[in-house]
């Protein structure tokens, strides 16, 4: 406890300095051909704006068409109630809103997002740093254990629901083997149980996304300069010591951004949920988010007004989460990129 | 053991056994968890070889006799192959032009000094707060409204649109990083910056180009939520949209689902195992401070 602050710092300090290639997620690291553009003049300036806009121009079109106007256009439907043929007309101010606000399925929904959120990150996360530990260890098959311990990341969702379904259905695969082992007893409806559905989604959920942290991980660990492990083992540090010391503390940065996605990952889950356990078991089994409630209460019951709303409102609570978790967590490592930027 | 003993020194003898078992112990944490992470896959594509009696007796068991007719099945529609087609056209061109617009913008971002260069990068980068889900219903309208529902082309040019992000954040840095004296040399040589960038630049960045490659591949063969709302023409799905409408179509013959659904991960996976290595080293620039 008492280092906490101390370590933070070196972590700054010491990450900066020994990563050659530069640029975290988010920190633009300088640009290199301002020495040569100024020279030619008014003619290199234009020259100089055309290649620009050639360059960033598409990119730029279809990301903002595609990415920020809908988001523009959530705002702007929100406010009217509208079947999503012709012209929305039936403006209704803030009722959506309110309707959303104080509907009891939001507020569970809601409970089931944070609470995903909270247990993706302490399930997760020290299940991820120690595979990515071992991995990163010279071992045999090292190559083959990785892709083995990969490929529930890299299968679909929609393979990942059937399958699931399929083997935990209470005539399913998992009470089946509970059953030959001896443990019967134990055998359960871990689908539609509303105590244990939202566990059974966070095994599922775990199961499928670890992969990711451990890539992300493990692309951080390899950042980290063995000279500094080694110097370590020569003054007489045990490997445990050397990793609580010396590699989690240089593995911050990478374990805020993870977090970070992870966060924000959880807070808009709509695939596994609305596959294994579909629009109206996902309600009565305690497993809906506010995904799946957007699409239950928007398209699928044809008010694209109200799903608009909705939308709206996850993209509020997530923007608002992700600002507060750049203010406060990610500060020393983005320089502020997402809130205004100094470059 | 048989090293230990034939070692000279004594002191060495004993640093080397409980190096053995801490090895051992790791070996064995190792397969347990590889087990873990393997069983739920092992339990879908074993599946696909039992019959449906077989299932409903022993759900838990192996297959007592090898059914290849479950996967011969599905191998042989026109189905299965129509929606891998799809899959493939749109996982294709949406990584072909995700990576071409991608390290447009990531050679400016990186080799160029503008007015609101950092703006530009804070929106992209604020695009990894936009998933589809939240933009998911106004999404539909606009492609709606643009005639592009039930067309591979409705799916993938939003797909491009929320790939950029990941895209141009992984891809700065790796252009940063070529050396600002091979650009100087190429323009002594008579190099324009657009030349260098067609000589030099698509060529230092192959690492990174991988990398976001793999992400945009996978991201696109596994999407589910956009082909949803997109696609209602079963002509059209893509596969995982085809794997859920074969399971409930199929829903009592679990057997060939399971084949089915074995069959449609095959790409991916493939895909990924060639290229694990390179996704790892891709991303190290991408996540350290």
């Amino acid at each position: 406890m008492v280092s906490l602050h101390e370590e933070k710092r070196v972590t700054a300090t010491a990450s900066r300095h020994t990563v050659p290639a530069g640029g975290s997620a988010s920190v633009l690291p300088p640009a290199g051909v301002s020495a040569r553009s100024g020279a030619g003049g008014r003619r290199a300036r234009w020259v100089k704006r055309g290649e620009l806009s050639l360059l960033i121009g598409p990119a730029l079109i279809v990301f903002v068409a595609f990415v920020i106007f809908p988001v523009a256009m959530a705002a702007y439907y929100g406010f009217f109630s509208w079947s999503g043929y012709g012209p929305a007309t039936d403006f209704v101010g803030f009722r959506n809103y309110i309707t959303i606000l104080t509907d009891p399925a939001f507020h569970e929904a809601l409970g089931h997002n944070a609470f995903i959120v909270v247990m993706s990150l302490v399930l997760q996360g020290p299940l991820a740093l120690g595979l990515a530990l071992l991995l990163n260890r010279k071992l045999r098959f090292q190559s083959l254990i990785r892709v083995l311990i990969f490929v529930p990341y890299v299968i679909s969702e929609v393979v990942v629901g059937l399958g699931w379904s399929l083997m935990l259905q209470s005539d399913g695969a998992l009470n089946g083997l509970l059953e030959k082992i001896g443990l019967g007893g134990l055998a359960t409806d871990w689908l539609s149980d509303p105590g244990i559905a939202i566990w059974t989604l966070l095994v599922i959920i775990t199961w499928k996304y670890v992969g990711f942290a451990v890539i992300l991980f493990l692309a951080g660990l390899q950042g980290i300069p063995e000279e500094l492990s080694e110097a370590a083992a020569i003054d007489g540090a045990s490997y445990w010591q050397i990793q609580r010391h010396i590699v989690l503390p240089l593995m911050g940065p990478t374990l805020r951004i993870w977090a970070f996605l992870s966060i924000i990952g959880s807070l808009q889950l709509f695939d596994l949920v609305w596959i294994i356990w579909g629009q109206y078991v996902a309600s009565t089994a305690g497993t809906s988010t506010m995904a799946t409630y957007m699409v239950a209460n928007g398209r699928n019951a044809g008010s694209y007004g109200y799903g608009s709303a909705v939308a709206l409102v996850i993209f509020l609570i997530s923007l608002t989460v992700a600002l507060l978790y750049q203010r406060f967590v990610l500060r020393r490592d983005t320089a502020g990129a997402l809130t205004g930027g100094k470059n | 053991m048989a090293v230990a003993t034939l070692a000279p020194a004594p002191r060495r003898s004993t640093a080397l056994a409980p190096r053995k078992r801490t090895t051992f112990a790791i070996y064995f944490v190792a397969l347990v968890l590889v087990g873990l992470m393997l069983a739920p896959v092992a339990y879908i594509i074993l599946g696909g070889f039992r019959s449906n009696s077989e299932i409903t007796v022993d759900p838990a068991g192996l297959p007592v006799t090898w059914q290849w007719s479950n996967y011969t099945d599905v191998l042989t529609s026109g189905v299965f192959w129509g929606q891998v087609g799809n899959s493939a056209i749109a996982a294709v061109t949406t990584t072909v032009l995700v990576v071409g617009l991608g390290l447009m913008a990531a050679f400016a971002l990186s080799r160029y000094t503008f007015r609101g260069r950092g703006a530009v990068y804070a929106l992209f980068t604020a695009g990894l707060m936009f998933p589809m889900t939240v933009a998911i219903t106004p999404l539909y309208i606009l492609v709606r409204n643009l005639g592009l529902m039930n067309s591979l082309a409705g799916v993938i040019v939003p797909q491009i649109a929320f790939a950029l992000p990941m895209t141009i954040i992984i891809l700065v840095p790796f252009l940063s990083a070529i050396p600002q004296e091979i650009q100087e040399a190429a323009a002594i040589d008579g190099c324009s910056r657009l030349g260098f960038f067609w000589r030099m630049v698509l060529r230092l960045s192959v690492p990174g180009v991988i990398t976001v490659s793999i992400l945009a591949f996978i991201g696109s063969w596994n999407s589910y939520m956009l082909p949803l709302f997109i696609l209602n023409n079963e002509a059209a799905y893509t596969l995982p949209l085809g794997t859920q409408a074969f399971a409930s179509q199929y829903a009592v013959d679990t057997a060939k689902v399971l084949a089915f659904t074995s069959l449609s991960m095959i790409p991916a996976l493939i895909f990924f195992s060639l290229f694990e290595r390179r996704i790892v080293g891709g991303l190290t620039g991408a996540v350290k401070g």
